[in-house]
């Protein structure tokens, strides 16, 4: 329930906490005397600090290490983790193999991850409505109501994580990838279980895709206008802008489609991204750099994935996309809740990529490592579930790791959001009564970013206090934990 | 799990609560990877408070609080005691909620230390930077707590997160009073 604060003349309301999203965050709206909206604010509450902490650590145990980072999206910091230490190790390509076990894994990943938003967290607004009860405005809910949607939560999911076990041992926290290579190939026995259902898998989600269509066509003035805004968009693409969320350079364009940059290598990030810090979020705020502040601001994840792409490289996603671009008739795709139309794409197109590589003999190779000279720095990207993922290392002759930046997806997102937050409010709340309803308004344009905030937290920031931990040296907040 | 458990009271259906504090979200994930087990707890209880629905303040005592998570600012804190208040048996589940796991690595280093690092010296700062500051942000703790240094937990559940097997062991085990079935294979302290 919101906490209505009431001290007159002006109002501040706070959504507190925001549900149904991974981690920790909250709205905060201040309304004037009128009941107009004059500042709307999505904080990042939670922080923990892996930068710091990782220093001093071997470089090989950083994989393992920073996928604790998120639960729902471990393995695209395995990976990513992976992918700079094999620029450390002085490895430019690993054996087939080895690429082909991580994109099966990062696939799988991807599907699950997707699958969780889609149903767990944000079908309960889509298929009972914005303003359903609080009661049965879930996934318990939905279950009950439409027992299929939750057949397909179930499943989709349980097959995604069957494949991230299949390749590294278990579900959540796996373990594939070691600098230069990965530790095991696919048995023939976890193949052929995977390809029982995987057709299965596919049909389920082009049923997804088809439920959420009725959903558009149900209201395509909401569709179009909800918490939505031209912007940019950035992702990492292929060779010939194909859609790759394993590996690629990254590629920015405007609203209106023209390219800002393509063709940017991850080491040469800071050419075109820079990060401002604000004082009222744990979470940076990044900007493409020759755009400036205040215009360079851009969107990541599904719906940057559709616009920045020029193709996708399965029948059956291709197909969808196709047929999803032409919501933008002729240019880019700006709605925000078409973020799960996308996201819905891409389930489609991770089902296939996983049944056409189980059908790969590469994966049951058994050249799984290379090695080569120790370099003292390494960049990586990739796209995560909610978008451009970019972990950047230094290492010491030592093999212990001296400095690390992590710019994570939704980090990539945190302005985008707040303009949806500022929107929504603007739209439905200024001069309205406030209702709970039209409060998880505000929160179905979040869960559209899908932000995953455990991942955005991983900074460490701190407010006066530490003046006061600095003098004490802790022990006066340890006595305040222990009241 | 400790092998004594208190039955929850069967005259209606039990209700459960859930919460992530300083953590990952993975032991809520791992939840969720008791698959179609999920509508057999559905059946079994009613959920209360939870980041899987958004009923965000406790109006009743619950039966089973489930605690993902330690605490590293005074909002962990509070919602730690809130659980605490309303929730008849408690459970820490997964690393960072039996021991601080890995976010407690910032144990061994200066908050000031750390601050500087990440919003003063990160290698794509735009300018100098500048420390976050505001009264819509919680104070940061010195360090990261285990749940049991700062209230009573009833029952640990192990892992980095504890599998799906393991977390429907030690719930169904709450909710209806029998003993857990949960061999070595299933308690990984990690």
């Amino acid at each position: 329930m919101s906490d209505v604060q009431t001290a007159r003349p002006a109002r501040k309301i706070v959504i507190d906490p925001v549900t149904r999203v991974e981690g920790h965050g909250k709205v905060t709206i201040k309304l004037n005397e009128a009941g107009e909206v004059e500042q709307a604010r999505f904080h990042i509450v939670e922080f923990r600090g892996f930068e710091r902490f990782i220093q001093g650590r071997m470089f090989w145990e950083v994989p393992v290490i920073v996928q604790r980072l998120c639960g729902i999206c471990p393995v695209s910091h395995h990976l990513c983790a992976a992918k700079a230490m094999d620029v450390v190790v002085g490895v430019d390509a690993v054996t087939p193999t080895a690429d082909k076990m991580r994109r099966l894994m990062h696939y799988g990943q991807i599907l699950q991850s997707n699958a969780v938003n889609v149903f767990h967290l944000a079908s309960p607004d889509l298929l009972l409505g914005f303003d359903a009860p609080i009661a049965t405005r879930n996934i318990v809910g939905v279950i009950e109501t439409f027992p299929e949607v939750g057949k397909w939560a179930i499943f989709i999911r349980k097959f995604g994580q069957e494949v991230v076990a299949a390749t590294g041992g278990r579900r959540i926290h796996p373990r594939l990838c070691i600098p230069g290579g990965v530790n095991q190939n696919l048995t023939v026995e976890h193949r052929d279980r995977l390809l029982k259902n995987v057709d299965q898998v596919v049909k389920w989600c082009e049923a997804a895709l088809d439920l959420h269509k009725s959903f558009v066509a149900s209201d395509p003035e909401l569709y179009a206008t909800f918490a939505s805004f031209p912007s940019s968009y950035m992702s990492i693409v292929g060779p010939n802008d194909e859609m790759d969320l394993y590996d690629g350079p990254l590629k920015a364009i405007t609203a209106d489609g023209s390219i800002i940059f393509e063709g940017v290598p991850a080491d040469h990030y800071r050419d075109v991204i820079i990060e401002e810090v604000r004082s009222w979020s744990y979470m940076k705020f990044p900007h493409i750099r020759s755009l400036g502040r205040e215009a360079g601001w851009y969107r990541v994840g599904p719906l940057a994935q559709m616009n920045c792409c020029a193709s996708i490289g399965t029948p059956i996603a291709e197909a969808a996309r196709a047929d999803f671009m032409t919501l933008g008739a002729g240019g880019l795709v700006h709605a925000t809740l078409a973020y799960h139309w996308a996201r819905i794409i891409n389930m489609i197109h991770c089902a296939e990529v996983i049944r056409d590589l189980l059908h790969d003999d590469d994966l049951q190779g058994t050249d799984l490592v290379v090695t080569g000279d120790r370099r003292p720095e390494g960049v990586a990207l990739i796209e995560a579930p909610r978008g451009t993922l970019l972990h950047h290392y230094t290492v010491d002759e030592r093999d212990q790791v001296t400095s690390a930046n992590l710019i994570v997806s939704t980090t990539n997102n945190n302005e985008a959001m707040n303009r949806s937050v500022t929107k929504v409010a603007v739209d439905y709340l200024s001069g309205m009564e406030i209702t709970e309803a039209l409060l998880n308004h505000v929160e179905v344009a979040i869960r559209a970013y899908d932000p995953c905030l455990s991942c955005a937290t991983h900074a460490l920031g701190d407010m006066p206090l530490i003046v006061t931990l600095e003098d004490a040296d802790g022990a006066m907040i340890a006595s305040r934990v222990k009241q | 799990m400790s092998a004594t458990l208190h039955p929850v009271p069967t005259t209606s259906k039990p209700t459960l609560a859930t919460c992530a504090l300083t953590g990952c979200f993975g032991c809520h994930m791992s939840l969720l990877d008791i698959d179609e087990r999920l509508l057999e707890l559905v059946d079994l209880v009613d959920l209360d408070r939870s980041p899987f629905d958004d009923k965000k303040t406790f109006d009743r005592m619950v039966d089973v609080g489930f605690i993902e998570g330690g605490c590293s600012n005074e909002y962990n804190v509070a919602e730690l005691k809130d659980f605490r208040a309303h929730c008849r048996i408690l459970v820490s589940v997964g690393a960072c909620a039996l021991n601080g796991g890995v976010p407690a690595m910032r144990n061994a280093i200066t908050l000031r230390d750390c601050l500087e690092s990440v919003y003063l010296h990160g290698p794509s700062l735009d300018g100098a930077g500048l420390i976050p500051n505001d009264p819509d942000l919680p104070l940061l703790l010195d360090r990261v707590y285990p749940n049991h240094e700062i209230v009573k937990i009833d029952y640990f559940l192990p892992g980095c997160p504890p599998s799906g097997d393991a977390m429907w062991e030690g719930l169904k085990a709450l909710l209806t009073g029998e003993e857990p079935a949960l061999p070595y294979q299933l308690c990984k302290y990690e």
